[in-house]
């Protein structure tokens, strides 16, 4: 079997689609593991036991459990509470959702290495709680693991395929469109592989440049 | 759901999915194995093909590579794999380009004294890695080998969408079966949280008996 540019050009404007909703995905889903993993990681530090040891219990069932799965489970389970959401919300919570319990331990690791002396500055000062976090302990924590979140951001990127599962138009999805059109199997996935290491290779050189330059 | 679904789709499908885990972790330990110390050779050709392998295969998703073992290498080649086999083909090769990067960190810790000594005793280059390095870089391995390992088993479930009868290829039939979501889809995911326990309480117990025979504790 050949390799076919003119299927390569015809699949061209669904690659192009495709590509976008991916990208959508990725930067919808990193805001929620961002912001939601900042949530685990408050949790995680919370005064009660009665409060960290859910937030514990329901971060570790989530980050062992495949991605795959629990988007199988938010796309049928949801409507029979009641709640209808598009494939492209639930595909884009449930990765946000999933990456969360990823950041929320980067966080951890980020804001346990804030030397102690820090935080009792911060109490000699009498500095508000919000202050304490908002000005001193994240903007050091977060300089820290800026390289780390990076690198869960390529790894959704590659996870973003699986959204296909429950439909969502994103790069492999369009693939398979295509094939089952033309009966062209060759060109389109190859295609869309390639375009992954085309993406993900200088985003991860990228993110290594990020790590040396905060190091020092 | 009722007994005969437990007995003909979700045992048989669990079943499946400790063999695709067992498979390619196997396959991707050699992968990692091979790779890793690759990138510790001393000639760059070696070095760079090496590089070139955790790139790409680092680079590429497990689910296209999948696919592109199940639907594109069969014309290319001639001849096809057996879906159970196209799976752990893609998830070893990925997975153990991840796994390459740990053994080469792993390599990268030890001491370099402890090399200069293996060149002092004239050690051959195998001889070094067999009797020096590796068995001083492999128990500062295994947490990270162990978070992989969760990683793979996760990433068994994307055989599913090629149509192999794991445990959530298994869910999906019970879901069409019963026209009831919530209950198989939390049952499926409660069989990958107790199998990721049982994943990791064995990988902390060879850890500890690993670091017990270099004489370190584990923290």
């Amino acid at each position: 079997m050949n390799w076919d540019w003119s299927a390569v050009a015809d699949f061209t404007p669904r690659f192009w689609d495709g590509l976008l909703v991916t990208l959508q995905v990725l930067v919808l889903g990193s805001l929620i593991a961002f912001t939601l993993g900042l949530v685990w990681a408050a949790g995680f530090r919370a005064g009660s036991r009665l409060v960290r040891w859910p937030v514990h219990v329901v971060t570790e069932f989530i980050r062992t459990t495949p991605l795959l799965v629990q988007l199988f489970f938010l796309f049928f389970v949801l409507p029979e509470w009641g709640v209808q959401f598009s494939a492209l919300t639930t595909g884009t919570l449930a990765i946000g959702l999933h990456y969360s319990t990823y950041t929320a331990q980067v966080y951890r690791a980020g804001i346990d290495a804030v030397p102690a002396g820090q935080w009792e500055a911060a109490t000699a000062l009498s500095l508000p709680a919000h202050r304490t976090w908002l000005t001193v302990i994240l903007p050091q924590a977060l300089r820290r693991i800026a390289p780390a979140l990076g690198n869960y951001v390529i790894a959704m990127l590659k996870d973003t395929p699986l959204l296909a599962g429950i439909s969502v138009l994103e790069m492999l999805q369009q693939s398979r469109l295509e094939s089952a059109e033309t009966f062209q199997y060759t060109e389109p996935l190859t295609v869309v592989g390639v375009a992954f290491v085309l993406i993900a290779y200088p985003a991860s050189l990228l993110v290594r440049t990020l790590e040396r330059r905060l190091a020092h | 759901m009722t007994a005969g679904l437990w007995q003909n789709w979700i045992l048989p499908g669990i079943w499946i999915t400790i063999q695709l885990l067992a498979g390619s972790a196997a396959l991707g330990a050699l992968v990692a194995f091979t790779v890793g110390m690759a990138r510790t050779h001393r000639s760059p050709a070696v070095r760079f093909l090496a590089g070139l392998y955790t790139e790409v295969f680092r680079g590429v998703s497990a689910l296209i590579l999948m696919f592109w073992l199940f639907f594109v290498l069969p014309p290319l080649i001639g001849w096809q794999l057996v879906p159970m086999w196209a799976a752990i083909l893609a998830l070893g090769l990925s997975y153990g380009a991840y796994g390459a990067e740990i053994v080469r960190g792993g390599l990268n810790a030890v001491p370099v004294a402890q090399r200069e000594a293996g060149v002092a005793l004239s050690f051959t280059p195998w001889q070094r890695m067999r009797h020096v390095m590796l068995p001083q870089a492999v128990p500062e391995m295994i947490p990270s080998f162990c978070n992989l390992l969760i990683e793979l088993l996760k990433g068994t479930a994307l055989v599913s969408l090629l149509g192999v009868g794991d445990v959530s290829f298994a869910a999906y039939l019970v879901r069409l079966a019963t026209q009831q979501s919530a209950g198989i889809y939390t049952v499926t995911l409660v069989i990958y949280a107790l199998l990721a326990l049982v994943v990791t309480r064995s990988m902390k117990a060879w850890e500890k008996k690993a670091k017990a025979g270099l004489g370190v504790g584990v923290k």
